[in-house]
């Protein structure tokens, strides 16, 4: 048995909220990462995984956080704990480095990426001049980006997102360390790019023989790189083992929730269980009542699209005007209590065909029927009447809500705008009733947004469309930004509604798996364009486009690729 | 809102909104606090004034001319005092000192000229009443404005001078009236204008702010157009025009000049926080439920952005204070017959030569520690303010 790399014994740390209370962010966490292993550490918001990392970076914030005295992090033989902080510098970013989340706000925008790289070879290597920069040309060549001799000029802006996260790991590898933190290094990108990435991860990893302890919130991307898993909730460690061990035999039941609340591409459950199912014991039945998906001619037709476009223009010099097709000849229909899924990567105009569809943005060119009319032709106030039938719920639930407004206020304005029920007590009560039926308590109302967790407010915000009563309801990457667990719990929510209120969804992500669940039709959307349009099971299982092929395979699968 | 009966009858304890937040938090700051009690004493003060409760009778003349402030009686000598005394009683009166009374005799500069011209004329040269009025043109004036202002001839002038003191808390100025009474009542003066001229340039800054963030485009280019201008123009100078326009003294073309000038800077600050927080997802959701423009502007984002506008009003109350009292020092301010600290720093300028500090002093004093106390509360509100709400 070897000794490991880096050892962290009954981690305990703290913060101090006021005068008075402490908020336990890690409660005894013990597990080591041996040399040469990937270690993912796993777990969902507020469960202290990125404290973890910080408390080994020593990044903790000194003023407030609180390290308990029987606590141990030790690193190649030192106890990081009691190294000065001076020393602890000298330490990170040679023998441990670290990426993170956001590498457009990680990277510094006004150097180049030569530069940057070149930076961190002179504080910990000592290395100037044509050394270096021969060094960084290395050194992006090694991360796989093209025509590095040229690039190594670049600004950060310059390149795309995949490629400034490689340049990111450039960085970090600079110094070969021992120890490569990667902080959520995909979740900001791309499902194709996310591959890459993780599949960059994992050569370095095994070329140069370092550890690597990887934090997400995704148990299925670990699947194909890590060596062992640590699941971690509210500060403390659920279940740790080897990959294998975790995946095919989880013991926790946190841990089965986790791996089966994220909807898989080959089954569709009624519901999604979710943790509380795991803990009640209802999990299994659950799973094996499938949901019939899919379409046929004779069902009615709430909105048929028509050749949408949608063009931006941005200022290019003094007079020019360059264009730019976000849409280009979009068409579809939209059935009575069904889902359409509008899946693509960044930039594919699927967001701008769901906003345009609801007047958010003006239309270039094409039509839009619903309620035998053509709803792009009317002015602001023959609309009105109409907006309400059409409503969204946008990706970002912490922007979404009015700060100022309490969710009693956020939920009456509609009503009020629109005239809908009998003064203000009325109104009250119907909101009262719609907080119980997203399955917020009645205090809620009360309370201003803040107050609220991503989910909670992401039910808030379905209440708020679903006071109007609409036919339409688009969702905008509205799971996109919540846990997997909350996920699986507001994507039930959805489900109950459109099974209640027969709502018609246009159901937009980059999360294909996610789709697959909610769509009984999908549209793939690449460079604005629709590239296949299909019932959302023929679609899966025999994607005809090359594009939809390339995207379904990047889907982490877990365990299953390895 | 309707829904009071309800929190009422269920017993709910509402959550705090960012200005109760706020509002605790600025009570945590013990210099907010002391810099808050200073204005708040300024507030009452001119409040007080203004009701007539304290320094109503700032235009009596109540003591003898340039007299000192008592805890500085001592330290000026009795020559001095009587000195001036006697230059005061050389004079032929007190009241009539805006009578030109000196011209009468031979150090009237003009008047060989206009003995000359008189000659020339024909006429002769002891005129009486006649001479008189041409040497002082104003006489007329100074009558009227006498009987205006309450004051008797020169007739009663001694029996007054009888009473009057020799020394005043904080002095007395050139005609004996008390300078804490003309501070205080500077102060109500300076408040007044200070707040009203920071309301005027917040309401236009903030209202064409809204406009051009907001709608964008045409009506931005169009009131960036109609903002570059305006600051195109020198201040002084604005304020010269805007003044010659107004053709009339007094509290409410300072407010008006001060308000017209200055809108500019709220204007920006507000432009880009319309500009940036259009664009957030909150406000797309209002447009989404179907809120009208004016709606999304002043019911969704006013509430979000208010915290600046209130910082940026309570920094225009400083600023405008300050232009006020140098607004009236030029001569531009309120008219003779009110106060401010600006025309008192204005009459000091000539009485510092012969020595008479104390009313540049009262002056002074107060608007540092009225101007110093609200700065450090503006800085204590954008501190409690700021919004690291979560």
């Amino acid at each position: 048995m070897t000794t490991p790399l880096l050892s962290v014994r009954n981690l305990r740390v703290s913060f101090r909220i006021d005068r008075s209370n402490t908020f336990d962010a890690l409660k005894g966490v013990s597990f080591d990462v041996m040399p040469n292993q990937t270690v993912a550490l796993v777990g969902e918001s507020g469960s202290g995984k990125s404290v973890t990392s910080l408390a080994v970076l020593g990044l903790l914030p000194k003023e407030n956080a609180k390290v308990s005295s029987d606590s141990q992090i030790e690193f190649d033989g030192k106890n990081l704990l009691a190294l000065s902080r001076q020393e602890i510098r000298e330490l990170r970013g040679d023998k441990i480095s670290m990426i993170f989340q956001e590498p457009m706000s990680s990277l510094n925008p006004v150097f180049t990426v030569g530069y940057q790289i070149k930076e961190v070879l002179k504080e910990h290597k000592n290395l100037t001049g044509a050394a270096a920069d021969k060094r960084a040309v290395e050194l992006l060549k090694e991360v796989g980006i093209p025509s590095a001799e040229e690039r190594v000029d670049y600004y950060p802006h310059q390149m795309s997102g995949g490629q400034q996260q490689r340049v990111m790991i450039a960085m970090a590898i600079a110094c070969e360390p021992k120890l490569l933190i990667a902080d959520e290094p995909t979740t900001a990108l791309d499902v194709t790019i996310q591959k890459q990435i993780l599949d960059l991860i994992a050569e370095i990893q095994k070329k140069r023989g370092m550890s690597v302890l990887f934090i997400t919130h995704d148990l299925a991307v670990v699947g194909d790189i890590a060596d062992r898993v640590v699941v971690m909730r509210n500060g403390e460690i659920k279940e740790q083992g080897t990959t294998k061990e975790v995946f095919s035999a989880p013991k926790d039941d946190y841990t089965k929730a986790l791996l089966s609340c994220r909807p898989a591409v080959d089954s569709r459950p009624k519901r999604l269980p979710v943790i509380e199912d795991f803990m009640a014991g209802r999990a299994e039945a659950m799973r094996s009542e499938q949901r019939a998906r899919g379409v046929r001619d004779a069902d009615p037709v709430v909105l048929e699209v028509k050749g949408l476009c949608k063009d931006f223009y941005s200022r290019e010099g003094l007079f020019g005007k360059k264009t730019f097709h976000a849409a280009k000849d979009v068409s579809f229909k939209l059935r009575k209590g069904k889902t359409l899924g509008l899946v693509g990567e960044s930039g594919s105009g699927k967001t701008t065909v769901g906003l345009t569809v609801m007047r958010l943005h003006d239309a270039t060119k094409g039509e839009a029927w619903f309620d035998g009319k053509n709803i792009f032709a009317m002015t602001e106030k023959e609309f009105l009447p109409y907006k309400k039938r059409i409503q969204i719920v946008f990706q970002n639930p912490y922007a979404s809500l009015n700060p100022r407004f309490t969710v009693g206020q956020i939920l009456m304005e509609p009503m009020v705008i629109h005239g809908i029920g009998k003064g203000g007590d009325d109104r009250s009560k119907m909101a009262f009733e719609l907080l119980s039926k997203v399955g917020l308590p009645e205090m809620s109302f009360y309370k201003y947004p803040h107050e609220f967790s991503g989910g909670q407010r992401q039910r808030i915000a379905i209440a708020r469309c679903l006071t109007m009563k609409p036919d339409i309801l688009i969702c905008d990457e509205s799971v996109s930004a919540l846990d997997v667990s909350v996920q699986a719990q507001v994507l039930n929510l959805l489900q109950d509604l459109q099974d209640e209120f027969g709502l018609s969804y246009i159901f937009i992500s980059h999360d294909l798996a996610v789709v697959k669940y909610m769509s009984d039709e999908v549209m793939v959307m690449s460079n604005g364009e629709v590239v296949e349009h299909e019932n959302s099971d023929t679609l899966y299982q025999a994607p005809k486009h090359e594009y939809t092929k390339r995207l379904l395979d990047s889907i982490p699968k877990g365990l299953a690729a390895t | 809102m309707t829904t009071a009966v309800n929190t009422a009858s269920i017993g709910i304890e509402r959550s705090p909104g960012l200005w109760s937040l706020a509002w605790k938090r600025l009570l945590r700051d013990k210099i907010a606090i002391v810099s808050m009690v200073i204005v708040i004493a300024f507030l009452l003060l001119a409040l007080a004034s203004a009701v007539g409760l304290v320094a109503g009778g700032w235009n009596n003349e109540i003591a003898k001319n340039y007299a000192p402030p008592t805890w500085f009686k001592g330290s000026t000598t009795e020559e001095d005092l009587s000195k001036s005394n006697k230059s005061a009683a050389a004079g032929p009166s007190l009241d009539t000192g805006l009578s030109r009374p000196e011209f009468v005799n031979d150090r009237d500069p003009l008047r060989d000229t206009i003995t000359e011209l008189k000659q020339q004329l024909g006429q002769s040269t002891s005129g009486g009443a006649d001479e008189i009025k041409i040497v002082d043109p104003l006489a007329d004036v100074i009558a009227e404005l006498k009987k205006k202002l309450g004051r008797t001839g020169d007739g009663d002038a001694n029996e007054v001078e009888a009473e009057k003191l020799s020394s005043l808390a904080f002095g007395a100025d050139k005609w004996g009236r008390s300078v804490f009474d003309k501070v205080v009542q500077g102060s109500e003066t300076s408040i007044t204008v200070g707040f009203a001229a920071a309301l005027v340039a917040t309401l236009i800054g903030a209202f064409l702010g809204a406009l051009a963030g907001y709608y964008g485009g045409k009506t931005d280019d169009f009131l960036n157009w109609f903002y570059s201008i305006f600051n195109s123009i020198p201040y002084i100078l604005l304020v010269l025009a805007i003044a010659a326009v107004l053709n009339k003294k007094g509290i409410l073309t300072v407010v008006l000049i001060l308000g017209l000038t200055g809108w500019a800077s709220i204007f920006r600050v507000v432009r880009a926080e319309y500009m940036k927080h259009k664009a957030r997802d909150y406000v797309r959701a209002a447009n989404a439920i179907g809120a009208s423009h004016a709606r999304r502007m002043f019911v969704h984002i006013f509430p979000n952005i208010s915290h600046v506008i209130l910082v940026q009003l309570s920094l225009y109350v400083v600023i405008f204070i300050k232009s006020e009292v140098i607004l009236s020092y030029l001569g531009f301010g309120v008219g003779v017959d009110t106060v401010s600290w600006g025309s008192m720093l204005n009459e000091a300028q000539n009485e510092l030569i012969l020595g008479y500090w104390w009313q540049l002093g009262a002056a002074t004093l107060f608007m540092a520690i009225l101007v110093t106390a609200f700065s450090l509360f503006t800085d204590s509100l954008r501190d409690a303010l700021d919004p690291k709400l979560k």
